[in-house]
Order: structure tokens, then sequence, then C-alpha cells
């Protein structure tokens, strides 16, 4: 798959915060790439660069061959974006917001009654077309954000923070539209989240901390690189993992242990078998990696 | 082609915001209202005393609706003379929120020219405060009608382009003074200043020729003045026949129309319609530059950095 971003030594400063210090990376295209860090680790002025919101003070940025400091305008019609809160009007309803939004693209008329039906099939919009946007649920505002975003068909959609905030059903419906879109129109799409269960499920993951790239890869490189493998017990005490020499950590039901790796795991299994009746050797998950790489601990709230 | 669809479609969103915002309509609409109320109840009886004591003693014989229809036409006058400027500045108040609530940055993302956004906003402040000063026009007619109507067709249709151009300069100075808000509290501070120190600096709430020498003088240099001065010259001059033939010699009616301003003055000398026009054509054309200078910089400034 060839780069469809390709971003080096990007810097941007506000006064004497440099908020991005050297950020290098690339994103291929079709795939899920996932930026992950903490409140002000960079993430949105990134994507404030990258579609052209505010300039950057060093680096290069490339979108699909072009060059931001030539193509802007070409480069702003094959991205799309869903912002962290919804910047549509409130007081217009969502067709009305959607149509606003859709002369800023040039399409005008039987064009966009044509994307609209279009969108209307992905995201049900129809239902809600004469709400105004200010009397919608979270999740009914955010359908409305990701249509505004796809209005164009972009080729590249970035979506900060999507999800925050939003109750589980409706985090996975606005999932289930971006499988989609990734699998039927071969989208790629660039997530900032704080949710570390939609960072592992993404093809490339860059963690970012205090605007430096601290680690990157697929979040199985991630894992071997930054984390060990587990062996949970669920039918043992913890006197009865003593022989092992490990230390333990109390999971619900059992406990746990850290190995470095799978083979480590495997030679423990075979010294000591009669301990191994109910138990799973797992990776360890995106919150240590992350953990490990920033020593930090990312909670919900992206804190 | 696709430029002016943009602009047009741009405009209309903004309009549409504006009209959809039940609180914003409502202040625009009731600001002049109002103002007409409070005329109509309170100040309208001080303004009839105060000309029936200074025309005490000449031999006349008025009609009560010549008093009320000059007095009325006064009052409307002045409502509209503020209102084309404090409407206006409330209608672009929808560019520094969209600043303040992420829609601008929404807008940005798009492919579309700053100019295509900027001129969006300019024509939707001017259609919207057309609307609105219309509206308040029609209430200020009907008001005057009632009163006592003294005004020829020739200078209901110059009222009629009056308030254009007067919404014309509201539009542009407020373009200019939003330029620099970023904060709902910068917003809140500017209506304040602007909807109570206008209307006596432009010479609305207060006639310029009670005014001291050199304060008139002062007000006289401020473009403002001269939308008042147009509105108040084609409501009232056709008043000025009417009181000689009610028996006013011919120098006391001058006297009272230039007691509520009909004429102005500039350093004692009487300003012509027509220098009134040019002042008004200058100011706004002065605006309009200073307005795409700054956003010519602004561009420039961004792309170079």
């Amino acid at each position: 798959m060839s780069d469809i971003i390709k971003i080096e030594n990007l810097v941007k400063r506000f006064g004497e915060l440099t908020a991005v210090n050297d950020v290098s990376f690339r994103v291929k295209r079709g795939e899920l790439f996932a930026f992950l860090g903490v409140n002000g680790a960079g993430k949105s002025t990134t994507i404030s660069v990258l579609s052209g919101q505010i300039e950057r003070d060093g680096g290069t940025v490339i979108v699909d061959g072009m060059d931001i400091d030539t193509d802007l305008d070409r480069i702003k019609s094959e991205i799309g974006v869903v912002f962290q809160g919804s910047a549509l009007d409130r007081v217009l309803n969502v067709k009305e917001n959607l149509k606003s939004r859709a002369a800023l693209y040039g399409i005008f008329g039987a064009d966009f009654d044509k994307r609209y039906d279009e969108l209307d099939k992905m995201l049900s919009l129809k239902e809600l077309e004469k709400r105004p946007l200010g009397k919608l649920s979270g999740g009914q505002r955010r359908r409305c954000d990701i249509a505004r975003a796809l209005l164009h068909k972009p080729k590249i959609l970035i979506l900060d923070e999507p999800t925050t905030g939003l109750d589980p059903q409706t985090r996975s419906a606005v999932w289930r539209v971006i499988s989609e879109l990734r699998k039927d129109d071969d989208m790629t799409v660039f997530l900032t989240t704080h949710y570390m269960e939609e960072a592992a499920d993404a093809d490339y993951v860059v963690i970012l901390d205090g605007g430096k790239v601290v680690a990157n890869g697929t979040p199985i490189e991630l894992k071997n690189e930054y984390t060990g493998d587990f062996i949970s017990f669920y039918d043992r005490d913890e006197a009865s993992l003593a022989p092992l020499g490990k230390p333990t950590e109390k999971i619900s039901g059992g406990y746990r242990i850290a190995v470095a790796n799978t083979a480590e795991a495997t030679a423990l299994i075979k010294a000591h078998p009669e301990l191994f009746t109910d138990y799973e050797v797992s990776k360890g998950k995106m919150d240590d990696v992350f953990l490990s790489a920033t020593g930090k601990k990312l909670t919900g709230d992206g804190q | 082609m696709n430029k002016i669809k943009q602009t047009a479609a741009f405009t209309a969103r903004n309009m549409k915001v504006f009209f959809k915002d039940k609180g914003a309509v409502i202040g625009a609409l009731m600001a002049p209202l109002v103002i007409l109320l409070l005329y109509i109840l309170f100040l309208h009886n001080v303004l009839k005393s105060t000309f029936e004591t200074n025309v005490q003693g000449m031999p006349t014989a008025f009609d009560d609706k010549l008093i009320n229809g000059y007095i009325a036409s006064f009052e409307v006058s002045s409502i509209l003379a503020v209102c084309c400027v404090t409407v206006a500045f409330v209608v672009n108040m929808i560019m520094v929120e969209d600043r303040i609530t992420g829609v601008r940055a929404d807008i940005n993302i798009a492919p579309v020219s700053k100019s295509v956004v900027v001129l969006g906003y300019f024509l939707s402040t001017a259609a919207v405060t057309l609307v609105v000063c219309f509206i308040t026009l029609a209430a200020g007619f009907s008001y005057i009608a009632v009163m006592g109507w003294y005004i020829s067709a020739g200078n209901a249709f110059l009222i009629i382009l009056d308030v254009i151009i007067a919404t014309l300069f509201g539009t542009a100075f407020s373009s200019v003074v939003v330029q620099f808000l970023k904060s709902r509290g910068a917003i809140n501070a500017v209506s304040t200043v602007v909807s109570t120190v206008y209307g006596f600096i432009c010479g609305a709430y207060y006639p310029i020729s009670q005014f001291a020498k050199g304060i008139a003088n002062a007000v006289m240099c401020l473009p403002g003045t001269y939308f008042t001065a147009l509105l108040r010259s084609h409501f009232m001059s056709g008043f000025y026949q009417p009181f000689v033939d009610a028996g006013i010699p011919t120098d006391s009616a001058t006297e009272i129309l230039d007691s509520l301003d009909a004429n102005v003055y500039f350093f004692g000398s009487q300003v012509p319609t027509w220098a009134m026009y040019v002042v008004s054509a200058c100011s706004i054309a002065v605006l309009l530059g200073a307005f795409i200078l700054i956003n010519v910089v602004r561009i420039k400034k961004k792309k170079k950095a």
C-alpha cells in the first residue's frame, strides 16, 4: 500500500510552547491509523495543520502526493474532518446544515440531493432531517457530523476523538459506519482517541507525548515491544502460584503473572503442568503499552 | 459562477442562522420598536409641550396633527438612525459566534475562498439589517400617518434610500469592528457601548443643535451624524411650508426645524444635502476599504506564515 499522508519533522509552536515537536509519520492508503495521547499531547494540533486550519513552524506535509504549501485547496477536497465537538449550526435542522456545508464544496441542487440520499442510507438522516441540531442527542449529532465530513466523498476521514462522551451503543454504531466506509470505499481513517480498545483495532498506532512521537507500530508490534505476555489463573490462590517465582497481580476471578514472552510462558507450563488447569496466556493491552511508552495512564477523559 | 453560488448559499446560511435564533431576532426587532413605544408613551408629550412653549405668542393657528406629525417624524428618524447601526452590530455577531463555537473551523476546512466567506458575512448582515430597518420604517411610517403625515412622495423615496445607505454604513462599520472580537465578553462589551453611545454621538437621541457649540462641531466631524442628518432632513423638511402656512414667520419656521436638526450646521454653515451624501458615501467607502484591507492583510499574513 502506498502512503497517503507523509508528515516529516512537523513543528508547531504557540508562543513559548512547542505543541508539536519534530513529529514524523506516514499513513498508508486505506488503513485505520490511530493517534494516541493525553490531552495536550499534540494530536489535535497535528490534525489542524494537516487540514490547513493553522500554519506550521517547520516540516513538510504531503497528502496524496500533494504539498500542503502549494495544493491546500485540493488537499481540503480530499479530507473530511469530524471534530471533537460538533461544529454544525445548532439552530439549523440537519438537512439545512448539510446543504449549507455542501455548498462550500460546490455541491448544489440535484447533486446535493443525490449525495444526501446516499448518506441517508448509511446514516439514517431522513428520520432526523427536520430537527434542529441543538435538539438532537449526542449520538444523533455524531451521525450528522460524520455525514457532514463525508459530503464531498473524501479519501481521508479524520476523526478527532469521535466517540468521546458517547454511550457504548452509540460508540459501536459509529464504529459500524466507519468499518463500512473502510470496506466499501477503501477510505483511509485517521483517528485520535482516548479509548485503548479503539486504538487496539487500528492498523497502525502512533503514540504522542509532549508533542513528540514516543512509540509507533502496529498494535501487535507495540505490545511485543512495550509489554510482555500475561498468564491468568482462575482456579488458584496466591500461595499456590509461589512455585512459579513470579509476582502475582489480583484480577477479577483469579491472579495473573507477567512473563517476558510466549516462550517463557510455554517453559513455565512445561515445568509446572499441575498449576495450569484453568488459565489463559494473553498479550499485554494497549493500556500497558501506553503506560510503558509514556509513563502515564490514559483514562477515559484523556487525562 | 461557482463562487457566486457559494456566496449566495453562505449568505443564506447566515441569514437562516439569525432568523432561526428567536432570541437574536426578538433582540434586534424589539430594540427599535421598544424605543418607538417609549417615545409614544413618555417623550412625545414632553416634546410636544416644548414645541408649544416655543411657538407661544406667535400668530399661529396650528392643526394638532401638524405638531404631532412633526414630533413623530423626529422620533422615527431618531430610531432609524440608531437601528441601522446597532442592528448591524447584533447581526454581525454571527461572525464572532462562529469563531467561538468552532463553526468557522468547520467552514475553513472546506476548499472555499476566504473572499466568499467574508462577502457572505457582509451581505447577510446588510440584508438582515435592512429587513429589520424596513420593518421599523414601516412601523414608523404607520405611526407618522396616524399622528400627521407631511412627507412628500419624493422625500419618502429618499428616506428609503437613506435607510439603505445608513444600513451599508452600519454593516461596514460593524464588519470592521467585529474583525477584532474573539470572545463573548468582547461581544457584550462592544454591543453595550454601541447601543448606549452611538445614539448620542450621531445626534439621534438628542438634537445636535442643543449641544454646546464645541461639542456640536465635534459631533459633526463624525460620519454617523450625516446619516442622522439625512433622515431628519427628509422626514422633517416637509413641515416648513405647513408651519409658514400656519402663520409662523419664515425665520421662526427655519429655527423650529433647526432646533430638531432638520437642518444641520458645521462651524456655522448649513450643510447641504448633497454634502451629506458625499460624506456618507466617503465614510462607507473608507470603512469598506478598511474591511477589505484587514482581510487581505490577514490572508497574506497566513500564506506567508
